[in-house]
Protein backbone atom coordinates (compact mmCIF):
# COMPACT_ATOMS: atom_id res chain seq x y z
CA UNK A 1 0.00 0.00 0.00
CA UNK A 2 2.42 2.11 0.88
CA UNK A 3 4.31 2.03 -3.01
CA UNK A 4 0.84 2.60 -4.02
CA UNK A 5 0.71 5.95 -1.78
CA UNK A 6 4.53 6.59 -3.29
CA UNK A 7 3.32 6.19 -6.68
CA UNK A 8 0.06 8.74 -6.38
CA UNK A 9 2.45 11.11 -5.21
CA UNK A 10 4.90 10.93 -7.84
CA UNK A 11 1.93 10.91 -10.59
CA UNK A 12 0.02 14.14 -8.39
CA UNK A 13 3.34 16.15 -8.92
CA UNK A 14 3.95 15.13 -12.52
CA UNK A 15 0.23 16.05 -13.52
CA UNK A 16 0.83 19.58 -11.41
CA UNK A 17 4.25 19.85 -13.18
CA UNK A 18 2.62 19.05 -16.69
CA UNK A 19 0.09 21.89 -16.24
CA UNK A 20 3.35 24.06 -15.84
CA UNK A 21 4.58 23.07 -19.08
CA UNK A 22 0.97 23.42 -21.13
CA UNK A 23 1.52 27.08 -19.66
CA UNK A 24 5.15 27.34 -20.44
CA UNK A 25 4.83 26.10 -23.74
CA UNK A 26 1.35 28.19 -24.64
CA UNK A 27 2.24 31.50 -22.85
CA UNK A 28 5.78 32.10 -22.32
CA UNK A 29 7.48 30.30 -25.54
CA UNK A 30 7.59 32.03 -28.71
CA UNK A 31 5.67 31.06 -31.90
CA UNK A 32 7.67 29.06 -34.23
CA UNK A 33 7.78 31.53 -37.24
CA UNK A 34 6.60 29.09 -40.07
CA UNK A 35 4.44 26.22 -37.99
CA UNK A 36 2.36 28.82 -35.64
CA UNK A 37 0.60 27.75 -33.10
CA UNK A 38 0.48 23.96 -34.38
CA UNK A 39 4.04 23.75 -33.20
CA UNK A 40 3.08 24.13 -29.79
CA UNK A 41 1.55 20.23 -29.92
CA UNK A 42 5.55 20.10 -30.01
CA UNK A 43 5.80 20.18 -26.19
CA UNK A 44 3.65 17.01 -25.60
CA UNK A 45 4.56 15.05 -28.87
CA UNK A 46 8.60 14.47 -28.71
CA UNK A 47 8.17 13.50 -24.69
CA UNK A 48 5.22 10.79 -25.14
CA UNK A 49 7.47 9.59 -27.79
CA UNK A 50 10.57 9.05 -25.80
CA UNK A 51 8.23 7.61 -22.77
CA UNK A 52 6.84 5.28 -24.75
CA UNK A 53 10.16 4.58 -26.53
CA UNK A 54 11.68 4.31 -22.71
CA UNK A 55 8.90 2.32 -22.20
CA UNK A 56 9.72 -0.45 -24.67
CA UNK A 57 13.32 -0.86 -23.58
CA UNK A 58 12.68 -0.95 -20.19
CA UNK A 59 10.19 -3.89 -21.02
CA UNK A 60 12.74 -5.66 -22.51
CA UNK A 61 15.75 -5.07 -20.35
CA UNK A 62 12.76 -6.50 -17.29
CA UNK A 63 12.36 -9.85 -19.02
CA UNK A 64 16.42 -10.13 -19.50
CA UNK A 65 16.99 -9.61 -15.81
CA UNK A 66 13.84 -12.00 -15.61
CA UNK A 67 15.08 -14.79 -17.31
CA UNK A 68 18.24 -14.10 -15.72
CA UNK A 69 17.50 -13.67 -11.94
CA UNK A 70 13.55 -15.22 -11.92
CA UNK A 71 12.37 -12.95 -9.74
CA UNK A 72 8.58 -11.68 -10.16
CA UNK A 73 9.15 -8.37 -9.61
CA UNK A 74 11.06 -7.45 -13.26
CA UNK A 75 7.81 -9.92 -14.47
CA UNK A 76 5.63 -6.74 -12.75
CA UNK A 77 7.48 -4.02 -13.72
CA UNK A 78 7.58 -5.46 -17.24
CA UNK A 79 3.83 -5.38 -17.29
CA UNK A 80 3.44 -2.20 -15.32
CA UNK A 81 5.78 -0.70 -18.05
CA UNK A 82 4.24 -2.19 -20.98
CA UNK A 83 0.28 -0.59 -19.94
CA UNK A 84 1.98 2.78 -19.18
CA UNK A 85 3.87 2.33 -22.98
CA UNK A 86 0.74 1.57 -24.67
CA UNK A 87 -0.91 4.94 -23.26
CA UNK A 88 2.03 7.12 -23.86
CA UNK A 89 2.07 5.32 -27.43
CA UNK A 90 -1.51 6.59 -27.69
CA UNK A 91 -0.48 10.24 -27.11
CA UNK A 92 2.01 10.36 -29.56
CA UNK A 93 -0.52 8.74 -32.11
CA UNK A 94 -3.30 11.01 -31.45
CA UNK A 95 -0.70 13.83 -30.98
CA UNK A 96 1.15 13.03 -34.59
CA UNK A 97 -1.91 13.35 -36.56
CA UNK A 98 -3.16 16.81 -35.09
CA UNK A 99 -0.11 18.49 -35.72
CA UNK A 100 0.53 16.25 -39.66
CA UNK A 101 -3.20 17.46 -40.56
CA UNK A 102 -2.03 21.30 -40.78
CA UNK A 103 1.35 20.90 -41.30
CA UNK A 104 1.45 18.33 -44.54
CA UNK A 105 -2.03 18.62 -44.95
CA UNK A 106 -2.64 14.64 -44.42
CA UNK A 107 -3.23 12.81 -41.35
CA UNK A 108 -1.31 9.68 -41.88
CA UNK A 109 1.21 8.88 -44.07
CA UNK A 110 3.15 5.53 -44.88
CA UNK A 111 6.74 7.75 -43.36
CA UNK A 112 9.38 5.05 -41.85
CA UNK A 113 9.07 6.86 -38.78
CA UNK A 114 5.58 6.70 -38.40
CA UNK A 115 5.46 2.92 -38.68
CA UNK A 116 7.91 2.62 -36.35
CA UNK A 117 5.82 4.54 -33.66
CA UNK A 118 2.73 2.19 -34.79
CA UNK A 119 5.07 -1.26 -34.86
CA UNK A 120 6.09 0.10 -31.17
CA UNK A 121 2.26 0.27 -30.47
CA UNK A 122 1.14 -2.67 -32.05
CA UNK A 123 4.00 -4.92 -29.93
CA UNK A 124 2.69 -3.52 -26.43
CA UNK A 125 -0.14 -4.57 -27.76
CA UNK A 126 0.89 -8.07 -28.84
CA UNK A 127 2.82 -8.59 -25.28
CA UNK A 128 -0.50 -7.52 -23.36
CA UNK A 129 -2.53 -9.67 -25.35
CA UNK A 130 -0.07 -12.16 -24.57
CA UNK A 131 -0.12 -12.10 -21.09
CA UNK A 132 -3.41 -12.21 -21.26
CA UNK A 133 -3.94 -15.35 -23.06
CA UNK A 134 -1.82 -17.22 -20.52
CA UNK A 135 -3.23 -17.95 -17.29
CA UNK A 136 -0.20 -19.59 -15.38
CA UNK A 137 2.11 -16.43 -14.00
CA UNK A 138 5.71 -18.81 -13.99
CA UNK A 139 4.93 -19.67 -17.98
CA UNK A 140 3.13 -15.91 -18.60
CA UNK A 141 6.16 -14.67 -16.61
CA UNK A 142 8.49 -16.41 -19.32
CA UNK A 143 6.34 -15.67 -22.19
CA UNK A 144 6.04 -12.02 -22.04
CA UNK A 145 10.13 -11.96 -20.94
CA UNK A 146 10.94 -13.62 -24.04
CA UNK A 147 8.39 -11.42 -26.29
CA UNK A 148 9.73 -8.23 -24.54
CA UNK A 149 13.21 -9.09 -25.48
CA UNK A 150 12.57 -9.53 -28.63
CA UNK A 151 11.07 -6.11 -28.91
CA UNK A 152 13.78 -4.74 -27.60
CA UNK A 153 15.92 -5.93 -30.20
CA UNK A 154 13.85 -5.08 -32.92
CA UNK A 155 13.52 -1.52 -31.91
CA UNK A 156 16.93 -0.81 -33.61
CA UNK A 157 16.21 -2.64 -36.77
CA UNK A 158 12.95 -0.57 -37.43
CA UNK A 159 15.31 2.33 -36.49
CA UNK A 160 17.85 1.52 -39.49
CA UNK A 161 14.93 1.35 -41.77
CA UNK A 162 14.64 4.95 -41.22
CA UNK A 163 17.66 5.83 -42.84
CA UNK A 164 16.97 4.31 -46.19
CA UNK A 165 13.84 5.64 -46.86
CA UNK A 166 12.64 9.52 -47.79
CA UNK A 167 11.00 10.96 -44.78
CA UNK A 168 8.71 13.52 -44.02
CA UNK A 169 9.35 14.01 -40.55
CA UNK A 170 11.15 16.17 -38.64
CA UNK A 171 15.06 15.53 -38.08
CA UNK A 172 16.04 14.98 -34.67
CA UNK A 173 17.24 18.40 -33.62
CA UNK A 174 17.95 17.61 -30.02
CA UNK A 175 18.82 14.02 -29.15
CA UNK A 176 21.63 14.33 -32.57
CA UNK A 177 25.26 14.69 -32.55
CA UNK A 178 25.57 18.48 -33.25
CA UNK A 179 23.93 20.85 -30.62
CA UNK A 180 20.89 21.17 -30.65
CA UNK A 181 19.00 23.34 -33.16
CA UNK A 182 16.38 24.85 -30.83
CA UNK A 183 16.07 28.41 -29.69
CA UNK A 184 17.03 28.74 -25.75
CA UNK A 185 13.15 29.15 -24.70
CA UNK A 186 11.72 26.45 -26.74
CA UNK A 187 14.44 24.04 -25.93
CA UNK A 188 14.13 24.75 -22.12
CA UNK A 189 10.24 24.20 -22.45
CA UNK A 190 10.76 20.87 -24.44
CA UNK A 191 13.77 19.75 -21.33
CA UNK A 192 11.07 20.68 -18.70
CA UNK A 193 8.39 18.75 -20.75
CA UNK A 194 10.74 15.59 -21.06
CA UNK A 195 11.36 15.80 -17.53
CA UNK A 196 7.71 15.83 -16.46
CA UNK A 197 7.03 13.08 -18.93
CA UNK A 198 9.40 10.97 -17.42
CA UNK A 199 8.22 11.88 -13.62
CA UNK A 200 4.61 10.68 -14.88
CA UNK A 201 6.08 7.77 -16.31
CA UNK A 202 7.64 6.60 -13.18
CA UNK A 203 4.27 7.50 -11.50
CA UNK A 204 2.36 5.44 -13.63
CA UNK A 205 4.73 2.96 -13.64
CA UNK A 206 4.95 2.57 -9.72
CA UNK A 207 1.06 2.77 -9.45
CA UNK A 208 0.91 0.00 -12.00
CA UNK A 209 3.67 -2.15 -10.18
CA UNK A 210 1.67 -2.34 -6.80
CA UNK A 211 -1.78 -2.70 -8.29
CA UNK A 212 -0.23 -6.19 -10.05
CA UNK A 213 1.23 -6.54 -6.57
CA UNK A 214 -1.99 -6.40 -4.69
CA UNK A 215 -3.13 -8.48 -7.25
CA UNK A 216 -1.06 -11.34 -6.45
CA UNK A 217 -1.49 -10.74 -2.88
CA UNK A 218 -5.43 -11.07 -4.30
CA UNK A 219 -5.34 -14.53 -5.87
CA UNK A 220 -2.77 -15.74 -3.38
CA UNK A 221 -5.48 -15.39 -0.36
CA UNK A 222 -8.62 -16.64 -2.62
CA UNK A 223 -6.47 -20.21 -3.54
CA UNK B 1 27.71 -29.13 -30.76
CA UNK B 2 28.10 -31.86 -33.11
CA UNK B 3 25.41 -33.65 -30.86
CA UNK B 4 22.99 -31.04 -30.67
CA UNK B 5 23.00 -30.71 -35.15
CA UNK B 6 23.03 -34.29 -34.83
CA UNK B 7 19.43 -34.32 -32.54
CA UNK B 8 18.23 -31.47 -34.43
CA UNK B 9 17.77 -32.78 -37.87
CA UNK B 10 16.58 -36.08 -36.12
CA UNK B 11 14.07 -33.78 -35.29
CA UNK B 12 13.42 -32.03 -38.53
CA UNK B 13 13.28 -35.59 -40.31
CA UNK B 14 10.61 -36.65 -37.61
CA UNK B 15 8.46 -33.47 -38.40
CA UNK B 16 9.36 -33.82 -42.23
CA UNK B 17 8.18 -37.72 -42.07
CA UNK B 18 5.14 -36.85 -40.56
CA UNK B 19 4.26 -34.03 -42.72
CA UNK B 20 5.23 -36.55 -45.98
CA UNK B 21 2.59 -39.37 -44.81
CA UNK B 22 -0.15 -37.59 -43.84
CA UNK B 23 0.38 -34.74 -46.35
CA UNK B 24 -2.36 -32.82 -44.86
CA UNK B 25 -0.69 -29.38 -43.43
CA UNK B 26 1.48 -28.99 -47.01
CA UNK B 27 -1.45 -29.72 -49.26
CA UNK B 28 -3.56 -27.24 -47.51
CA UNK B 29 -0.87 -24.80 -47.16
CA UNK B 30 -0.23 -24.88 -50.99
CA UNK B 31 -3.87 -25.13 -51.64
CA UNK B 32 -4.02 -21.69 -49.91
CA UNK B 33 -1.41 -20.08 -51.70
CA UNK B 34 -3.01 -20.74 -54.58
CA UNK B 35 -6.06 -19.53 -53.27
CA UNK B 36 -4.31 -15.92 -52.15
CA UNK B 37 -2.84 -15.67 -55.74
CA UNK B 38 -6.80 -16.08 -57.00
CA UNK B 39 -8.04 -13.86 -55.13
CA UNK B 40 -5.55 -11.09 -55.73
CA UNK B 41 -6.16 -11.62 -59.09
CA UNK B 42 -9.48 -10.76 -58.66
CA UNK B 43 -8.68 -7.56 -56.29
CA UNK B 44 -7.22 -5.21 -58.99
CA UNK B 45 -8.47 -4.09 -62.42
CA UNK B 46 -5.93 -5.05 -64.89
CA UNK B 47 -6.66 -2.39 -66.90
CA UNK B 48 -5.52 0.47 -64.65
CA UNK B 49 -2.50 -1.16 -62.56
CA UNK B 50 -0.22 -3.16 -64.20
CA UNK B 51 0.67 -6.83 -63.01
CA UNK B 52 4.65 -5.62 -62.31
CA UNK B 53 3.90 -2.81 -60.18
CA UNK B 54 2.08 -4.94 -57.70
CA UNK B 55 3.83 -7.94 -57.87
CA UNK B 56 5.91 -7.73 -55.16
CA UNK B 57 3.45 -7.16 -52.90
CA UNK B 58 1.17 -10.10 -54.01
CA UNK B 59 4.45 -12.55 -53.59
CA UNK B 60 4.63 -11.11 -50.43
CA UNK B 61 1.45 -10.87 -48.54
CA UNK B 62 0.80 -14.76 -50.03
CA UNK B 63 3.81 -16.16 -48.62
CA UNK B 64 3.50 -13.97 -45.49
CA UNK B 65 0.23 -16.07 -44.76
CA UNK B 66 1.25 -19.14 -46.41
CA UNK B 67 4.23 -18.92 -43.33
CA UNK B 68 1.58 -18.12 -40.70
CA UNK B 69 -0.38 -21.20 -41.60
CA UNK B 70 2.87 -23.37 -41.18
CA UNK B 71 4.30 -21.66 -37.95
CA UNK B 72 1.02 -22.49 -36.58
CA UNK B 73 1.05 -26.23 -37.10
CA UNK B 74 4.73 -26.78 -35.81
CA UNK B 75 4.43 -26.83 -32.00
CA UNK B 76 0.58 -27.73 -32.51
CA UNK B 77 1.81 -31.21 -33.64
CA UNK B 78 3.66 -31.82 -30.45
CA UNK B 79 0.51 -30.97 -28.49
CA UNK B 80 -1.56 -34.57 -28.88
CA UNK B 81 -1.24 -37.13 -26.67
CA UNK B 82 1.35 -34.38 -24.99
CA UNK B 83 4.56 -35.39 -27.48
CA UNK B 84 6.17 -32.41 -26.25
CA UNK B 85 6.83 -33.43 -22.78
CA UNK B 86 7.91 -36.61 -24.12
CA UNK B 87 9.80 -34.56 -26.42
CA UNK B 88 11.55 -32.21 -23.44
CA UNK B 89 11.84 -35.63 -21.19
CA UNK B 90 14.83 -36.61 -24.50
CA UNK B 91 18.05 -36.40 -23.33
CA UNK B 92 18.82 -33.67 -25.91
CA UNK B 93 19.73 -30.15 -25.76
CA UNK B 94 16.54 -27.54 -25.30
CA UNK B 95 18.32 -26.04 -28.53
CA UNK B 96 18.43 -28.51 -30.61
CA UNK B 97 14.59 -28.94 -30.44
CA UNK B 98 14.31 -25.28 -31.64
CA UNK B 99 17.02 -26.04 -34.39
CA UNK B 100 14.85 -29.03 -35.49
CA UNK B 101 12.22 -27.38 -35.26
CA UNK B 102 13.73 -24.29 -37.34
CA UNK B 103 14.74 -26.30 -39.88
CA UNK B 104 11.18 -28.74 -40.60
CA UNK B 105 9.44 -24.95 -40.93
CA UNK B 106 11.87 -23.97 -43.45
CA UNK B 107 11.62 -26.85 -45.41
CA UNK B 108 7.92 -26.46 -45.38
CA UNK B 109 8.04 -23.03 -46.20
CA UNK B 110 10.40 -23.43 -48.73
CA UNK B 111 8.09 -26.46 -50.56
CA UNK B 112 5.23 -23.76 -50.37
CA UNK B 113 6.89 -21.04 -52.08
CA UNK B 114 8.56 -23.42 -54.45
CA UNK B 115 4.92 -24.33 -55.80
CA UNK B 116 4.01 -20.88 -55.63
CA UNK B 117 6.44 -19.27 -57.18
CA UNK B 118 5.94 -20.91 -60.68
CA UNK B 119 2.12 -19.80 -60.23
CA UNK B 120 2.83 -16.23 -59.40
CA UNK B 121 4.74 -16.13 -62.54
CA UNK B 122 2.00 -17.70 -64.54
CA UNK B 123 -0.87 -16.28 -62.98
CA UNK B 124 0.81 -12.46 -63.16
CA UNK B 125 2.67 -13.29 -66.41
CA UNK B 126 5.83 -11.78 -64.28
CA UNK B 127 9.47 -12.57 -66.01
CA UNK B 128 11.10 -14.12 -62.68
CA UNK B 129 13.47 -16.49 -65.28
CA UNK B 130 16.01 -14.01 -66.22
CA UNK B 131 16.43 -12.84 -62.42
CA UNK B 132 15.58 -16.24 -61.24
CA UNK B 133 19.04 -16.70 -58.92
CA UNK B 134 18.84 -13.46 -57.13
CA UNK B 135 15.06 -13.55 -56.79
CA UNK B 136 15.45 -16.92 -54.89
CA UNK B 137 18.40 -15.90 -52.46
CA UNK B 138 16.18 -12.81 -51.41
CA UNK B 139 13.41 -15.09 -50.77
CA UNK B 140 15.75 -17.77 -48.75
CA UNK B 141 17.56 -14.49 -46.63
CA UNK B 142 13.76 -13.22 -46.00
CA UNK B 143 11.72 -16.71 -45.56
CA UNK B 144 14.93 -17.44 -42.91
CA UNK B 145 14.51 -13.83 -40.55
CA UNK B 146 10.53 -14.60 -40.45
CA UNK B 147 10.52 -18.76 -39.67
CA UNK B 148 13.21 -17.81 -36.95
CA UNK B 149 11.54 -15.56 -34.90
CA UNK B 150 7.66 -17.38 -36.15
CA UNK B 151 9.23 -20.60 -34.53
CA UNK B 152 10.12 -19.15 -31.19
CA UNK B 153 6.88 -17.29 -30.80
CA UNK B 154 5.10 -20.66 -32.09
CA UNK B 155 6.48 -22.53 -29.10
CA UNK B 156 4.87 -20.11 -26.79
CA UNK B 157 1.29 -19.38 -28.69
CA UNK B 158 0.80 -23.13 -29.50
CA UNK B 159 0.33 -23.37 -25.40
CA UNK B 160 -2.28 -20.55 -25.23
CA UNK B 161 -5.91 -20.03 -25.89
CA UNK B 162 -6.73 -18.65 -29.16
CA UNK B 163 -3.08 -20.24 -30.80
CA UNK B 164 -4.06 -19.25 -34.18
CA UNK B 165 -4.63 -15.67 -33.74
CA UNK B 166 -2.59 -14.74 -31.28
CA UNK B 167 0.31 -16.32 -33.40
CA UNK B 168 -0.09 -13.56 -36.27
CA UNK B 169 -0.81 -10.98 -33.91
CA UNK B 170 2.86 -11.35 -32.00
CA UNK B 171 4.73 -12.34 -35.76
CA UNK B 172 3.46 -9.61 -37.42
CA UNK B 173 5.28 -6.96 -35.80
CA UNK B 174 8.44 -9.08 -36.47
CA UNK B 175 7.79 -9.95 -40.03
CA UNK B 176 7.18 -6.94 -41.82
CA UNK B 177 10.73 -5.17 -41.22
CA UNK B 178 11.95 -7.99 -43.24
CA UNK B 179 8.81 -7.81 -45.49
CA UNK B 180 9.32 -4.62 -46.76
CA UNK B 181 12.94 -5.37 -46.96
CA UNK B 182 12.25 -7.87 -49.45
CA UNK B 183 8.97 -6.47 -51.25
CA UNK B 184 11.32 -3.53 -51.80
CA UNK B 185 14.57 -5.70 -53.08
CA UNK B 186 11.71 -8.12 -54.84
CA UNK B 187 10.82 -4.60 -57.22
CA UNK B 188 14.35 -3.83 -57.85
CA UNK B 189 14.85 -7.00 -59.48
CA UNK B 190 11.57 -7.18 -61.28
CA UNK B 191 12.21 -3.88 -62.79
CA UNK B 192 15.03 -5.15 -63.86
CA UNK B 193 17.40 -2.50 -61.94
CA UNK B 194 21.65 -3.95 -61.34
CA UNK B 195 22.25 -6.00 -58.36
CA UNK B 196 24.24 -3.76 -56.50
CA UNK B 197 21.09 -1.52 -55.92
CA UNK B 198 19.99 -4.61 -53.72
CA UNK B 199 23.14 -4.39 -52.06
CA UNK B 200 21.65 -2.51 -49.06
CA UNK B 201 18.61 -4.38 -48.70
CA UNK B 202 20.28 -7.68 -49.06
CA UNK B 203 22.68 -6.56 -46.28
CA UNK B 204 19.89 -5.80 -43.86
CA UNK B 205 17.91 -8.70 -44.19
CA UNK B 206 21.29 -10.95 -43.32
CA UNK B 207 21.56 -9.01 -40.80
CA UNK B 208 18.26 -9.39 -39.57
CA UNK B 209 18.66 -13.44 -39.83
CA UNK B 210 21.74 -13.36 -37.93
CA UNK B 211 20.17 -11.72 -34.90
CA UNK B 212 17.08 -13.10 -35.10
CA UNK B 213 18.13 -16.83 -35.26
CA UNK B 214 21.15 -16.50 -32.19
CA UNK B 215 18.17 -14.68 -30.22
CA UNK B 216 15.98 -17.24 -31.21
CA UNK B 217 18.49 -19.69 -30.80
CA UNK B 218 19.10 -18.17 -26.97
CA UNK B 219 15.41 -17.62 -25.89
CA UNK B 220 14.26 -20.70 -27.05
CA UNK B 221 14.72 -22.64 -23.76
CA UNK B 222 12.89 -20.20 -21.49
CA UNK B 223 10.19 -21.16 -23.67
CA UNK B 224 9.75 -24.25 -22.63
CA UNK B 225 11.38 -25.48 -19.50
CA UNK B 226 9.31 -25.98 -16.25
Amino acid sequence: MKLLKTGRWITAVGLALLAGVYVRALAFTPVERFQGPAQKIFYVHVPAAWCAMLAMGLVGIGGILYLLLKDPRFDRFGEASAEVGTAFSMVMLTTGPIWAKPIWGTWWTWDARLTLTLFLFLLFLGYLLLRGAVTDPGLRARYSAVVGICGLVLLPFIHLSVYFFRTLHPEPIVLKPSAPSLPGPMLITLLFSFGVFTLLYVGFVVQRYALAELREQAEAAHA
Amino acid sequence: MADVLRHAWRLARKDLLIEFRSRTAILSAVVFTVLVLMVFNFGRDPTAVAAVDLAPSILWVTFTFAAMLALNRAFQLELENQALDGLLLAPIHRASIYLGKLVANLIFVAAVEGVGLPLFALFFNVPILPVLGPLVGVLALATVGFVAVGTLFSAMTARTRFAELLLPVLLLPFMIPPLIWAVLATAALLAGRPLSELAGWLRLLAAFDIVFVTLAFLLFPATVNE
